[in-house]
């Protein structure tokens, strides 16, 4: 059988809802940050996939995916900057805990 | 006469300096300086007088001149407000008066004040009045002497509150400008309603026939019944009795005496408390013409006045407030003097002169009372006549000018006062003997406390004193000396060469009936005074005294005048008015704001729950918020 574009956009419709599920319900902010990384690949492969099929012979979707790798991984980088001196100053990953800014 | 302005600007500047660099002069510096510049001024003022009343006659009457004038404030093309000097007799008579009065109490204070802390700032603050003083009186129209009238009132207010760590002086200070500033409002509201009829605030204008022909136009307009002239001229009058301590606005007055002695002598006898007379006398020709209906009313406050406060003085026990009461009563003399006039010309306007008379007379005696009471006040430390009695030993020259000044009031010839009172008195009994012996017998009451007091002090029983009273320094028996001397010889001036109701000569002549009455009754009164006071042991005063205790613990408690004002102020005003505005004020008014803030607030709070800090809940907000939009973009395609 030959794989259709359905089956890619199914695949990456799964990974956008896991992403946005795992960001709404772990309380770790580490996995809040997997789930992140798994809503933007989802786009990447939308990219790509739509790329493959409709302008077979253009390049546009392709460096767009690299482009957002390169921007995500320098967003990944600052996010865990960010959780190490969260982690040091509180002592925890919970997202719960993370609520002393709110007024 | 251009030098009329160094008169007026002379103590202004003296104020100025002495108010802004008196603290770096010495005591004695700042007196000089202050004093010295009085006396220039006491020097220009004479020799003012002497040009103008030596400068020949128009028509036969001394003309107005106006050597200075110049345009402040500009309402519409005929109503501007000026600054400016308007020489005529009674505004140089003035001039005199209060130049003299000002010298004389500047040279006392020298010895009196001295050693006080303060110094500087009482010379400051006497220059301060005897500008204002002087401005009031030489007003070219009646914005002007409202703007110097106010003036004299805060230099009396800061004056009487000298001794500024005194809570009585305090109090007293904040009553005389109370009282004063309320019945000004009348005086306000007196020129608003004059100047809108007559288009004018000068008094030249309003007095040379000019607006003769507006001014009969507007008294045939009525308000409530009666005349608009008569209104704003009544309401003027209001203003004059505040200031002048008339019934019942008088309350202030004997209060004021909290104040430093020659302050009372100054302010409180001679000069600011006839400005109500002055006034009278300034728009006496507007009285006459268009509202002698509130001459007549002048005649009965200023009668009443006079009695009741007479009755008063007879039981006062301080001795400054005998003679803040004696001060009342002649100024009420003076009012019943103008009330009594029927009209301009010499005869019918009898009592112009002999108020004008009064006015001067007065201010010399009455200044060198005040003067001797401040020299008794020095030697024995103490306001009360029981502190005292004896005195004529130990005090010579403040006994004899004292008697001097005891035998003028109560209308001894050849004193000063028995000639102007005998003029009062003549002029009232050609209006209604009624008025005429009721100010005979004034004038005996005036004989009768005024000798009481007399005897109180200087014979009778002697105090104990701390330390034998001994006779006051120079500065301060001198003036009493010069006044002494001007109250014996002030009787003798022509005034009536000067200062008449039409400005025409007139020659005083004493009625030898009202004379000799007035005569007879004042030494009749000083007699039993006499009788009463001289011994140690008064046993008659304090016999009569037990018999009609009601009317002596009232006349004590000054009928009750104080009371009545707490009450109406507190009970009346106060509570049933203030009170409830207050709570309107404070809960409604407040009450509305407030609830439109607590309203906010909560609103603010139930809101506040959404920004909860947990991200995850902002997150779901914001994927529900794009299903929503999302929603509803597919629902419109």
């Amino acid at each position: 059988m030959e794989i259709q574009v359905e089956h890619y956009l199914i695949i990456s419709t799964i990974m956008l809802c896991a992403g946005i599920y795992g960001f709404l319900v772990r309380k770790n902010t580490l996995a809040m940050l997997i789930s992140v990384e798994l809503i933007l690949n989802a786009a990447d492969i939308n990219f790509a996939v739509f790329n493959k099929f409709l302008f077979p012979n253009q390049l546009e979707g392709h460096f767009f995916t690299l482009f957002a790798i390169g921007i995500v991984a320098a967003e990944t980088a600052v996010a865990i900057a960010i959780i190490i001196n969260i982690y040091r100053n509180i002592q925890t990953l919970n997202v719960d805990k993370m609520d002393k800014l709110k007024h | 006469m251009e030098y009329t302005l160094i008169i007026l600007l002379l103590p202004a500047i003296m104020f100025l300096f002495l108010g802004l660099a008196g603290h770096k002069l010495k005591h004695k510096v700042a007196g000089l300086f202050g004093t010295i510049s009085l006396g220039l001024v006491t020097c220009l003022s004479y020799f003012t007088a002497w040009e103008y009343f030596t400068s020949p006659r128009v028509n036969g009457v001394f003309e107005k001149i106006i050597p200075f004038n110049f345009e402040w404030l500009s309402f519409s093309e005929a109503l501007h407000v000026d600054i400016g000097i308007l020489l005529d007799p009674i505004s140089v008579m003035m001039l005199i008066v209060i130049s003299t009065v000002s010298l004389m109490v500047h040279i006392y204070s020298l010895g009196y004040m001295h050693g006080e802390k303060g110094f500087q700032r009482y010379y400051a603050f006497l220059s301060l009045f005897t500008f204002s003083m002087l401005g009031l009186v030489v007003a070219t129209n009646i914005f002007q002497t409202y703007i110097f009238w106010e003036l004299v009132g805060v230099s009396s207010y800061l004056l009487i509150g000298f001794y500024y760590t005194k809570p009585s002086a305090i109090a007293a200070s904040k009553k005389a400008f109370i009282v004063t500033r309320f019945a000004d409002l009348g005086f306000l509201i007196g020129i608003l309603v004059l100047s809108f009829y007559s288009q004018t605030f000068s008094f030249v204008e309003l007095m040379n026939g000019s607006s003769d022909a507006i001014l009969t136009g507007a008294a045939t307009q009525t308000f409530l019944g009666i005349g608009v002239l008569s209104w704003a001229l009544g309401l003027m009058f209001i203003g004059a009795a505040g200031k002048s301590a008339m019934f019942p606005l008088h309350i202030w007055l004997p209060d004021a005496m909290e104040g430093p002695t020659p302050v009372s002598a100054l302010i409180h006898a001679a000069t600011m408390v006839v400005a109500g007379v002055y006034l009278v006398a300034r728009m006496f020709y507007l009285y006459i013409g268009f509202a002698p209906g509130v001459l007549e009313i002048i005649a009965i406050v200023g009668a009443f006045t006079s009695l009741f406060s007479a009755i008063i003085a007879c039981v006062q026990t301080d001795i400054k407030r005998v003679l803040a009461f004696s001060t009342i009563s002649q100024i009420g003399f003076m009012m019943v003097a103008l009330g009594v006039c029927t009209g301009m010309d010499s005869h019918e306007g009898l009592g112009y002169m002999a108020s004008m008379f009064h006015l001067f007379t007065h201010a010399m005696f009455k200044a060198l009372l005040f003067l001797g009471a401040g020299s008794i006040i020095h030697a024995v430390h103490s306001n009360e006549m029981k502190d005292m009695g004896g005195l004529r030993k130990f005090m010579p020259i403040t006994h004899i000018t004292f008697l001097i000044a005891c035998l003028a009031i109560a209308g001894i010839p050849p004193f000063s006062g028995f000639f102007s009172k005998d003029e009062i008195l003549a002029a009232a009994f050609k209006f209604n003997p009624a008025m005429g012996w009721t100010m005979t017998v004034i004038a005996g009451l005036t004989a009768f406390y005024m000798f009481r007091l007399y005897f109180n002090i200087f014979w009778g029983k002697e105090a104990k004193h701390h330390h034998t009273p001994h006779e006051s320094p120079l500065t301060i028996t001198i003036p009493l000396i010069i006044l002494a001397i001007v109250t014996i010889f002030g009787g003798f001036i022509p005034f009536g060469h000067f200062i008449t109701s039409d400005g025409l000569l007139y020659n005083i002549h004493l009625d030898p009936q009202v004379a000799i009455t007035s005569v007879v009754v004042a030494v009749l009164s000083i007699a039993i005074a006499t009788i009463f006071y001289k011994n140690k042991e008064q046993k008659i005063p304090a016999m009569l005294g037990e018999k009609l205790s009601g009317l002596h613990k009232a006349a004590t408690k000054k009928f009750y005048i104080d009371e009545v004002y707490q009450f109406i102020t507190h009970r009346i005003i106060f509570a049933c008015i203030s009170t409830p505005i207050a709570w309107f004020d404070r809960h409604i008014v407040d009450g509305f704001m407030n609830l439109m803030a607590s309203s906010t607030q909560s609103l603010s709070y139930s809101i506040r729950k959404f920004q909860s800090g947990h991200v995850q809940q902002y997150a779901f907000v914001f994927l529900l918020g794009i299903i929503f939009i999302i929603g509803l973009i597919l629902l419109v395609i």
